[in-house]
């Protein structure tokens, strides 16, 4: 694989996480379970969907065989998507879905803090732009966790309920492969076992602050490095591409 | 040939889309003007916020102001380094903010205190009151937040600092 090649497959990577997130996330707006939450989590969701276009309209530049950001997001198929499987599995009830977006937040803070230092000047960009809005995010969606965890009973039960069934997915958050060292020997990608350790440290007081149990031992899935997913991102992917499938020439 | 000062007045001209009292400029989102003759023109333009949807409509009003300006061959750069910052908005234009109804950013971005709670009060843009109060991060654009003055009881948007 050459280093061209690595770097495509890497933005691709970025760009799907964020794609996939933000379009399951968009399905909150309008359903928010109150006003200011609602303009919230559809912000957040636009600052997520903006990074996507960002990652995607690169990676489209990169493997300069003249596709473009749109082609990428609305002409591929499940197996040719390589978003982390937490990022598209339903979003739940709203603290499943705060208990998840702290989750990648707390992730991203970590990642693009160590993206921003990254040798491809356009990654730094891209980082150094979206570390400013996940900071907001993590603020919001952290402080959401304390007050499910440390709230009413019912608020604590679902908090935690919805930590034991996400757990399963935060493995993958920080594999590598063939990918990340070819470009981390270029000094391109991020070393995932630096962002692992803060993310650690940072979920670990987070919860303990909350009232929440961090869950032990889990098994953890796997897959979506290699494309494999799980039966969700089938449906998000036909609800998103059916209208430029169908009419591939619509411009808006 | 066109000068550069020509241009930036020209473009001074385009009213930011969510917030018309400032200009495009004054936004501080033009980060280079390359002026190749009297018909071409190459500029670079860096987002507020990733998601914002105002940044399609800044390029479509540029490049409409150009064409009427007799360019025919007009190139948008988009660029994310060094990142936009509300520290690229100047004193004069964050007075028209506030005379708007918009408080201003208040600190620089230099400033990290607010990462730790410690937010300095926010003044009302309209009672100059201290006394207000965050209702949320998140308000009606993405570069703003909500907050209540607790003084005359008016919501008001913040433009938040990043
Ligand atoms: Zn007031």
């Amino acid at each position: 694989m050459t280093v061209n090649d690595a770097l495509f497959q890497y933005t691709l990577r970025l760009g799907d996480t964020n794609l996939i997130l933000g379009q399951r996330l968009s399905e909150w707006t309008g359903h928010g379970p109150f006003l200011e939450e609602d303009l919230a989590l559809t912000n957040i969701t636009l600052d997520i969907t903006g990074t996507a276009k960002s990652l995607l309209e690169y990676a489209a530049l990169v493997e300069g065989k003249s596709r473009t950001a749109d082609d990428l997001a609305y002409l591929r198929n499940d197996r040719h998507y390589f978003n982390a499987q937490i990022t598209e599995l339903p979003n739940g009830d709203y603290a499943r879905t705060i208990v998840r977006q702290a989750i990648i937040d707390c992730f991203d803070f970590y990642f693009y803090t160590e993206l921003a230092k990254s040798k491809d000047e356009t990654l730094a960009g891209i980082a150094q732009k979206s570390i400013k809005e996940v900071t907001y995010h993590l603020r919001h969606t952290a402080s959401w966790v304390e007050r499910f965890g440390d709230g009413t009973e019912e608020s604590h039960n679902k908090a935690q309920t919805a930590l034991n069934e996400l757990w399963q997915y935060t493995g993958e958050l920080f594999e590598m492969n063939e990918i990340d060292e070819i470009l981390i020997k270029e000094g391109i990608a991020v070393d995932l076992n630096l962002v692992k350790a803060k993310w650690e440290q940072y979920m670990t007081d987070l919860l303990q602050k909350s009232t929440l149990v961090k869950p032990e031992n889990v098994f953890m899935q796997t897959g979506s490095r290699k494309g494999i997913h799980t039966e969700y991102l089938a449906f998000i992917l036909a609800e998103m591409q059916a209208l430029p499938r169908m009419y591939p020439d619509a411009k808006w | 040939m066109i000068s550069k000062e020509q241009i930036l007045s020209l473009l001074s001209e385009i009213p930011d889309p969510e917030i018309p009292v400032i200009s495009i400029i004054e936004l501080g989102v033009i980060r280079d003007i390359s002026i190749i003759d009297n018909a071409s023109i190459s500029l670079k333009i860096t987002p507020t916020y990733s998601g914002c949807p105002a940044m399609k409509q800044i390029e479509d009003d540029v490049r409409k102001k150009l064409t009427e300006n007799g360019f025919t061959n007009i190139t948008i750069i988009t660029i994310y380094s060094p990142p936009w910052t509300t520290d690229w908005i100047n004193a004069e234009a964050k007075e028209k903010l506030r005379k708007y109804g918009i408080a201003p950013p208040e600190n620089t971005t230099e400033d990290k205190s607010w990462l730790t709670g410690k937010i300095k009060s926010i003044a009302c843009p309209r009672c100059k009151s201290q006394n207000t109060k965050l209702i949320s991060q998140f308000g009606s654009t993405a570069c703003k937040a909500l907050y209540q003055c607790s003084e005359c009881l008016e919501p008001f948007d913040y433009f938040k600092c990043i």
